[in-house]
């Protein structure tokens, strides 16, 4: 076999061993529960059979390990549990599977990262290239300083200057992003922007900061400076000898960066009060709403490990090394 | 054949009064102050000198370019008629890789990992249009067939990092000499290579300067290496020029004390004696590191009390390793090293403190063998304090008559190795090792990164030392006439296996087997005719 | 033998000496030469922990005391006005330096300690204690931190203590990573191998050979974890997950008075109000990274070029 291919395999292996000690961490969790969080989450009116019928629903019954097995095969087809909201004390339940509150905020939570990465990417791409190109010029280190600045903000306080200025002193869009299923395509466009532009300066800011720090490593190789020496124009020496060795690094940046976006975009969801997967968990966190909030991690945690394995085989298929072996 | 050839052209390349600072430490230092270098066609000018001497900065001055960070201040350079502190960067462009061209120390870093061998080989030329692809193409594989790299018709096809390292500096010169530029700048080509394979690249770099009459800057610091390939030699110091002569000339009268002084280590040589008092047997020993395939194979080496014994080999040889085995860093597979009689347990942590203390080691750099955060007494005071049990004003004591026996006085006390000279530097490891009272001393290539006059200098000591103090010595080194100063007993070594072991008269004298001849006959010598005559041997 | 080559002693050979100075010159030679971000970014944490140091005397009303007017505007008793149950809000942003500041940095000391500890063992060992330290953390960094922290709060409660230690275990698996890589170029050393063979001790090496030559950048890097648990930190409060009431906290005090941005067109100082706590996150974590850039600059110069 090409040794790309074995290459390729032994990462996708190892991101599926990382993806099932993660899922044991996540569903460890219960486990810390206190011992009556039970009767605690029905209510202390909960009768004892309740509980119990309750803790046999849980299969707390069982062994653990038993119960691992159960968990990550329904969750393998789609099915997370139900719920611990909507539970009650007299022992009716209304509780909704956790798919069902998940999928169609997921939905939301990938519109507004898709808005905000389809800007940002190309965006930060340009600023960190031309950045290192122009090393130390005005250019770069007004850049630079800028960038500096905005990483240091947090996103909420970014999103309120934001809310400030283009909401409440100059209304041009909603501070408000509150869409629904029957939001029309446009509309959705329309009050994703405030969100979408704070997420959007974030992420900017650290990757057009890792794509110049990436290029000027890459620009100090000796095989650069040969180039140069062998009188290659400039703009010869980006395209043949820094572009095909840039693909690697370039990956991870935009890996790592789409993998941040993930997360911040937790805090701009709940200041903007959009219906997505962010959101949900913090509610849940807040309710202690466990089999949710496993939902989530879980979800965060595979978009996060997926993200870095592609940038990784990105690195292993642009590398000349692997590509062509002694 | 040099006579001959300075009187060939015109001038090529005339610099004058040329100054080159570098910017560190938030302020400008002079590198090169205020060289002339008169370059004619055709001709070969060895720029010679020790690290800081400016060599490298002053060759690719030449090209009217600095490293990021230098900058040209003074002077002039006339390339070809063609003012280069004038041209903007695209008129030196136009130059550069067609006119002049540079090739690097380290061709594995200076060849792009993405591209083929022949694609880089002929890019200038195609860049300037200079020849027509196919055209240039089958020139490249006869320049590669020229420098005898194997499979000239389809070597260029390969990666950089599908060919060995003496096979990409051969493909450099290709590169440099595709478009057949009037000046070719060398920049210690081949210091990076085993002696073997450097005689190869050597060979065949003089032979296709000299078949296209192409002027060169050849840089190094091998004084031997740069009589086989120039015409003129420069030499350099601290940014100065020392002296400039014809090869012949100054390799038989140096002027200046200092040139003087780069020959004498070459004429430092221990009369030998002989002895059967063996302190280290190592006997029969097997090693591999973790995980990997065996490198050392059945060795044996006996190393007699007070003597010098000197491990020779190239770059996987083994010699390192044997080193590690007998201070326990390594444990053998099998075999074991015996103390004056007694074997010693094979992991380091179940040695004593005692059987520790007899065995000290001394490495080659000496930047990183002392804690740049420890002061010379705390460096010193350790191995008192931790084998003697030596406190305060007695510690104190011993330091300074240690440093006295290293030829340091006690204003070095209570310096950081930062504020000390290489020499210095590697005269305080020595110090650190006499500091355990040891019997045997491992030398790991102690001389090799330092300038030729602190190389005698260390030497000299080592062998006072020796004789004071009856210590051992296991002088690991890949320098010939190191061996020769030093040693009593050589041991080659190839492969991970012992070729012999013997009085020096005896190993450094015919009958040889194949590979200890070689690695004899590969070290250059100062006789400019030496390559010249082992190719001749060969036909 | 033959004598020294011609005026050779070791003594006078030619080194570059460089300048003999204490560490303070050394200090006040850089602090000479910093840009004016960095003299910003050190006058700016100076102010901070002014103000966390005395907070009880700078505060003009207590922490958690209440008022008999909510939502009060700007000036008169009350500088910034009160929030949404009348506390003044001025007194709770001095306070809040306290809190936050104090909770991020017993975090990142914390951090600081497990991860630096276990990276310095996991460099010196190598083997198995390296393996499986490494691929542990590794597992733990394979879940995005505020997401893991979230979770962790939710099983644990949102006490200061647990918020502490959930934070600290998190971050510390990046503390680990840096300090680990550091200090693996450090035991590569000659001089770690020289202790090695003397016989010296695991303890000994980590605290005179190697703790010495990693810290540059550790320090470096406590002041980017600081930030970054700043930040977290001050995130989990925005979300009502972090410090609890009646502490007070800048993260809850964004979160507690965000409606009041509304107003901005009828009072903008009411709209001000959560711009306050938020824009003292913004300047702190500011300040602190032109420090570190600056000093990350400093350590890692161009070296000597021939």
């Amino acid at each position: 076999m090409h040794p790309i291919l074995i290459t390729i395999i032994q990462r996708l292996l190892l991101g599926l061993l990382t993806l099932f000690f993660v899922s044991i961490i996540i569903f460890s969790s219960i486990e810390f529960l206190p011992g009556d969080f039970t009767q605690a989450i029905l209510g202390q009116a909960a009768t004892e059979e309740t509980v119990a019928a309750f803790r046999r629903e849980l299969g707390l019954d069982q062994p653990a390990y038993i119960r691992y097995f159960d968990w990550i095969g329904a969750v393998l087809q789609g099915d997370f549990g139900s719920s611990f909201s909507g539970r009650n004390s007299s022992g009716v339940d209304r509780s909704r599977a956790v798919i069902d509150l998940v999928a169609p905020r997921l939905g939301n939570t990938l519109f507004l990262a898709g808005m905000a990465a389809i800007v940002s990417i190309p965006l930060s791409l340009i600023l960190g290239i031309t950045a290192a190109l122009y090393r130390n010029s005005i250019y770069d280190r007004s850049v630079n300083a800028l960038t500096l600045t905005t990483i240091s903000f947090p996103e909420f306080f970014l999103a309120y200057l934001l809310i400030l200025f283009f909401s409440s002193l100059w209304p041009v869009f909603p501070s408000l992003a509150n869409v629904n299923i029957d939001t029309s395509l446009g509309e959705r466009i329309y009050k994703c922007v405030l969100p979408a532009l704070t997420l959007t300066l974030v992420i900017v800011a650290h990757m057009m900061r890792m794509t110049r720090a990436a290029l000027i490593n890459l620009l100090a190789s000796p095989y650069i400076e040969m180039s140069q020496l062998k009188g290659i124009s400039k703009a010869k020496v980006i395209l043949r000898h820094a572009l095909p060795n840039a693909w690697a690094p370039i990956a991870t940046v935009i890996a790592f960066n789409l993998a941040y976006l993930v997360v911040g975009v937790v805090v701009v969801e709940v200041v903007f009060v959009y219906p997505g997967i962010g959101q949900l968990m913090v509610d849940s966190v807040t309710t202690r709403d466990i089999p949710v909030v496993q939902a989530c991690v879980l979800i965060f945690a595979t978009t996060y490990i997926l993200l870095n394995l592609t940038a990784d085989i990105i690195g292993i298929v642009t590398n000349p090394r692997l590509l062509h072996p002694k | 054949m040099s006579t001959e050839r300075d009187k060939k052209g015109d001038i090529l390349l005339e610099m004058k009064d040329i100054r080159v600072e570098g910017f560190s430490d938030e302020r400008w230092h002079k590198i090169i102050k205020g060289i002339d270098l008169t370059l004619h066609r055709g001709q070969v000018m060895g720029l010679i000198g020790e690290s800081g001497a400016g060599k490298s900065t002053l060759g690719l001055a030449s090209m009217g370019f600095t490293k990021p960070g230098c900058k040209i201040t003074s002077g002039s350079i006339f390339f070809d008629g063609q003012d280069l502190i004038k041209a903007n960067d695209e008129e030196k462009r136009m130059l550069w890789g067609t006119k002049i061209a540079y090739v690097a120390q380290s061709a594995a870093a200076s060849f792009n990992p993405a591209h083929r061998l022949l694609d880089q080989t002929v890019e200038a030329s195609l860049n300037r249009n200079l020849q027509t692809k196919s055209v240039a193409e089958a020139d490249a594989r006869n320049l590669y067939e020229q420098l005898q790299l194997p499979d000239p018709n389809n070597i260029g096809d390969r990666y950089p990092h599908q060919v060995s390292g003496g096979q990409l500096q051969r493909m450099m010169t290709a590169m440099a000499m595709s478009p057949r530029p009037e000046l070719i700048i060398f920049d210690e080509p081949t210091t990076a290579l085993d002696v073997t394979t450097q005689v190869e690249v050597l060979v065949a770099m003089r032979n296709i300067v000299e078949k296209f009459n192409t002027a060169a800057l050849y840089i190094t610091h091998d004084l031997a290496v740069v009589a086989q390939m120039a015409d003129v030699i420069k030499v350099l110091r601290y940014g100065h020029e020392v002296e400039e002569a014809k090869t012949r000339e100054m390799l038989v009268s140096p002027k200046e004390d200092y040139t003087k002084s780069l020959w004498s280590v070459r004429s430092l040589e221990k009369p030998e004696s002989p002895s059967d008092d063996f302190v280290i047997s190592i006997n029969n020993v097997d090693a591999a590191y973790l995980g990997g395939s065996k490198v050392l194979h059945n060795v044996n080496i006996d190393i007699p009390r007070g003597r010098t014994v000197a491990v020779v080999g190239e770059s996987g040889s083994g010699k390192s390793t044997t080193a590690r085995v007998i201070t326990g860093l390594l444990q053998p597979i099998t075999g074991s090293v015996y103390f004056n009689g007694e074997a010693l347990p094979p992991a380091l942590k179940d040695r004593s403190k005692e059987q520790l203390r007899r065995v000290q080691m001394i490495y080659q750099s000496a930047d990183t063998a002392m804690n740049p955060r420890q002061t010379i007494s705390e460096i010193v005071g350790r191995p008192l304090e931790f084998y003697h049990s030596l406190y305060g004003t007695q510690k104190q004591e011993r330091i300074l008559e240690l440093l006295e026996m290293i030829e340091l006085d006690e204003s070095f006390y209570d310096r950081f190795p930062g504020e000390l000279s290489g020499g210095q530097k590697q005269r305080v490891c020595i110090a650190r090792a006499l500091a355990a009272d040891p019997e045997v001393i491992i030398c790991d290539e102690v001389t090799s990164a330092l300038d030729q006059i602190v190389q005698e200098g260390i030497l000299q000591l080592l062998l006072r030392l020796q004789q004071e103090f009856n210590i051992t010595y296991l002088f690991i080194t890949h320098d010939i006439a190191v061996v020769q100063a030093i040693s009593d007993e050589i041991v080659v070594m190839y492969q991970g296996a012992v070729v012999e072991q013997g009085l020096k008269s005896k190993i450094m004298s015919p009958p040889y087997p194949d590979y200890t001849k070689l690695l004899l006959k590969s070290v250059p010598e100062m006789d400019p005719n030496w390559l010249t005559n082992l190719v001749d041997k060969r036909d | 033998m033959k004598n020294h080559p011609i005026g050779y002693s070791a003594v006078a050979e030619v080194n570059r000496m460089r300048e003999r100075r204490s560490q303070w010159q050394i200090v006040k030679l850089e602090l000479s030469k910093a840009p004016y971000s960095a003299w910003f970014g050190i006058i700016v944490i100076l102010a901070y922990f002014f103000v966390a140091l005395f907070a009880p005397l700078l505060a003009p009303h207590g922490e958690a005391e209440i008022f008999t007017s909510s939502f009060a505007p700007w000036g008169g008793e009350h500088v910034f006005g009160t929030d949404q149950i009348g506390r003044d809000i001025f007194s709770r942003l001095i306070y809040g330096a306290r809190n936050t500041i104090g909770i991020a940095l017993a975090t990142t000391l914390v951090s600081f300690a497990i991860g630096g500890s276990l990276g310095l063992v996991a460099a010196i060992s190598g083997g198995w204690t390296d393996q499986i330290l490494s691929r542990l953390v590794d597992v733990l960094m394979a879940i995005p931190g505020l997401i893991f922290a979230l979770m962790l709060l939710t099983i644990f409660g949102s006490s200061i203590l647990s918020l502490i230690l959930i934070i600290a275990v998190l971050d510390s698996t990046r503390v680990f990573r840096l300090t680990r890589s550091v200090a693996i170029s450090v035991v590569v050393m000659d001089y770690v191998e020289a202790a090695k063979l003397r016989g010296e001790k695991l303890a000994w090496i980590m605290r005179r050979e190697i703790l010495p030559n990693i810290m540059p950048p550790l320090i470096a890097e406590f002041g980017l974890r600081f930030s970054f648990v700043f930040l977290t930190i001050a995130a989990l409060s925005f979300l009502g997950l972090g410090i609890q009431p009646p502490t007070a906290d800048w993260g809850s005090m964004v979160r507690d008075n965000a409606s009041m941005i509304q107003f901005a067109k009828y009072d903008l100082t009411a709209a001000l109000t959560p711009m306050l706590p938020a824009g003292a996150i913004a300047l702190l974590t500011v300040a602190v990274n032109f420090v570190v850039d600056w000093f990350l600059d400093k350590t890692s110069g161009i070296k000597d070029e021939h």
